[in-house]
């Protein structure tokens, strides 16, 4: 009887288990096992080169480490001016002020619309030829102004993080505006009580009790945006040259380009221990700051 | 001395300010839409001239020919297929293994439990190639079947974790009262258990809804025949294949954009609530 029941409720667990097992536990045992082969994908013999993949990585492979280095850009510009922009909206919406609620459904509207939607309509306004913007520019009597903004080397990248961080600020804000929302109102009463002024209760209650908030966003922006890559294949394609490419998107091309899926594999692996590292620095980080 | 009507001023001042601010960031957050659905509704030959906001002509037969000729109908259907299978299937199997997690026991119970939760920390950026590989060896790459088990096994770990923080907060009574009724494990779990769940169910429902809808590279390696491609990955070929078609492609774009912006107006209240819990898990 006990034996049986057991059994029943593994039944519950069963579908879940199965489903996980096979598309996530296998697939996450192959990377390691496939970043040590040189394999086309197709053949069915595979090529064992040990760590060969990874020395190539870490000590060859230019581009690679130039696509590292491009994400760290737009992840730099997402951390300071996206969060800096949600944080701002976050705190002008938490206060009694007409209209909140429309300002907070406008704002969420970019984040729930897909990377390649979002790619193709700002590729259309940033076109060199017929872009909305270079005529604005134009009209503006700014033609001086006018590039190729996602094919000039100077302007692509940061074109690329202006609509990344375009897209998602919204996530910031909402999670800021809830952690407003958790401040007692007393605070700031007893703090005008006391005579503060506005920017004194602003940096003496709200900032403080913000930064384990402002942590949380900051981890899920870098993870968020050192892995994003569909918005930049939508918007670029990691052109023009190399100025665009993205982590994931060389490993997307190791895959589908070169046909090399352990490289590919190996790829995946170095860039995920660099993401825990640079997430676990940030926890240590926060730990400290809070301390 | 300051008078009453000074800091009246001085308010009012302060409030339109922030309204200017918050308009501003309001209105680019729409207008590249509004800038979408106008150019769809121009031709060919006025797009590249006509910067007008509000077309001369509304040409609406780029929708007919988008939907025909571009193949988006098509896809369009692919899409709200695949959407409806994965967040049912998310359903049953996340609140199956969410309740049993909090209310049935047995061996290595916390065990799983933890992995399904590690799963959602560890990232593991270009999974995509090992899936590709085991979908090809199980003979599911480019099938309908073999994309829909991958999508629900994304949502998996997260959609537990919500259904699992509800049940555990939910009481007890309600299920005692159906098991001495004669009510079997999977009745109280179907009858009892999940109308319970409704609120956290929606929330479940629309961020899988949003994901799978709006979700690319998976279906990118997987399909390779564009009558099963989702929309998302239609809308890349199609931009390749017509690549000055701008008009139809901003039809497509609309189409795309479209249902996903009433879900979220319609359901904007569940969003709000998973994203701030979501937030909590990180």
């Amino acid at each position: 009887m006990r034996i049986k029941s057991t059994l029943e409720n593994y039944i519950f667990v069963l579908p879940a288990v199965l489903i996980f097992s096979i598309f996530y536990i296998i697939p996450f045992i192959w990377v390691f096992q496939l970043g040590m082969y040189e394999w086309d994908g197709i053949l069915p013999t595979k090529t064992f080169v040990g760590l060969a993949n990874f020395k190539e990585i870490l000590f060859a492979d230019k581009i690679w480490w130039h696509s590292m280095l491009n994400a760290g850009y737009i992840t730099m510009i997402a951390l300071v001016f996206q969060n800096a922009i949600a944080f701002l909206l976050a705190w002008a919406c938490d206060r009694e002020i007409r209209m909140k609620n429309f300002y907070r459904v406008i704002f969420f509207i970019p984040p729930v619309l897909s990377e390649v939607v979002v790619g193709l309509v700002w590729q259309w306004i940033l076109d060199g030829n017929y872009g909305l913007l270079n005529s604005w520019l134009t009209a503006l009597h700014l033609p001086q102004l006018t590039r190729n903004w996602l094919s000039d080397p100077q302007t692509a990248l940061t074109a690329v993080s202006i609509v990344h961080c375009w897209k998602g600020f919204g996530w910031g804000f909402l999670i800021f505006l809830a952690g407003l929302q958790t401040i007692p109102r007393e605070l700031y009463e007893a703090a005008r009580v006391d005579g503060a002024n506005a920017w004194q209760s602003f940096k003496n209650i709200t900032v403080p009790l913000m930064i384990p908030v402002a942590v949380t966003v900051g981890i899920l922006t870098v993870l968020g945006t050192m892995q994003a890559f569909v918005l930049i294949i939508a918007m670029t394609g990691g052109g023009p040259a190399y100025h665009t490419q993205v982590p994931v998107l060389r490993i997307l091309a190791s895959m589908r380009g070169s046909s090399r899926f352990g490289y590919a594999c190996a790829q995946g692996i170095t860039f995920g221990v660099i993401l825990v590292a640079i997430s676990f620095v940030q926890y240590r980080f926060s730990k400290k700051a809070k301390a | 001395m300051k008078t009453t009507r000074y800091y009246k001023t001085k308010k009012i001042t302060v409030n339109t300010l922030i309204h200017m601010f918050l308009l501003t960031v309001s209105v680019s957050c729409i207008f590249p839409l509004i800038w979408m659905v106008s150019s769809s509704l121009k031709t060919q030959e006025t797009i590249f001239k006509d910067t007008s906001l509000i077309p001369k002509e509304f040409h609406f037969e780029n929708y007919y020919y988008a939907w025909i000729e571009g193949g988006f109908g098509r896809n369009f259907l692919n899409s709200i297929f695949y959407t409806t299978a994965v967040v049912v299937g998310i359903i049953v199997v996340s609140s199956m293994a969410a309740y049993a997690f909090s209310r049935l026991k047995f061996p290595g119970r916390n065990l799983i439990f933890y992995v399904f939760m590690a799963a959602m920390m560890i990232p593991i950026p270009g999974s995509f190639v090992p899936l590709y590989v085991l979908l090809t060896k199980l003979h599911l790459r480019n099938t309908a079947f073999g994309y829909i088990l991958c999508m629900i096994n994304v949502g998996l770990s997260t959609s537990i974790f919500l259904l699992k923080t509800f049940f555990d907060k939910m009481p007890k009574e309600l299920e005692d009262a159906a098991r001495i009724d004669g009510c079997s494990k999977m009745g109280i779990w179907w009858h009892v258990a999940l109308p319970l769940a409704k609120p956290v169910l929606a929330v479940v429902v629309v961020f899988n809804a949003l994901n799978v809808w709006n979700e690319y590279v998976l279906a990118l390696i997987i399909f390779d025949s564009k009558p099963l491609m989702p929309l998302q990955v239609a809308l890349m070929t199609f931009q390749g294949e017509f690549i000055t078609r701008y008009p139809l492609l901003m039809a497509g774009l609309t189409i795309t954009a479209l249902p996903i912006i009433l879900v979220y107006l319609l359901m904007q209240k569940y969003i709000v609530k998973g994203v701030t819990q979501g937030a909590v898990v990180g």
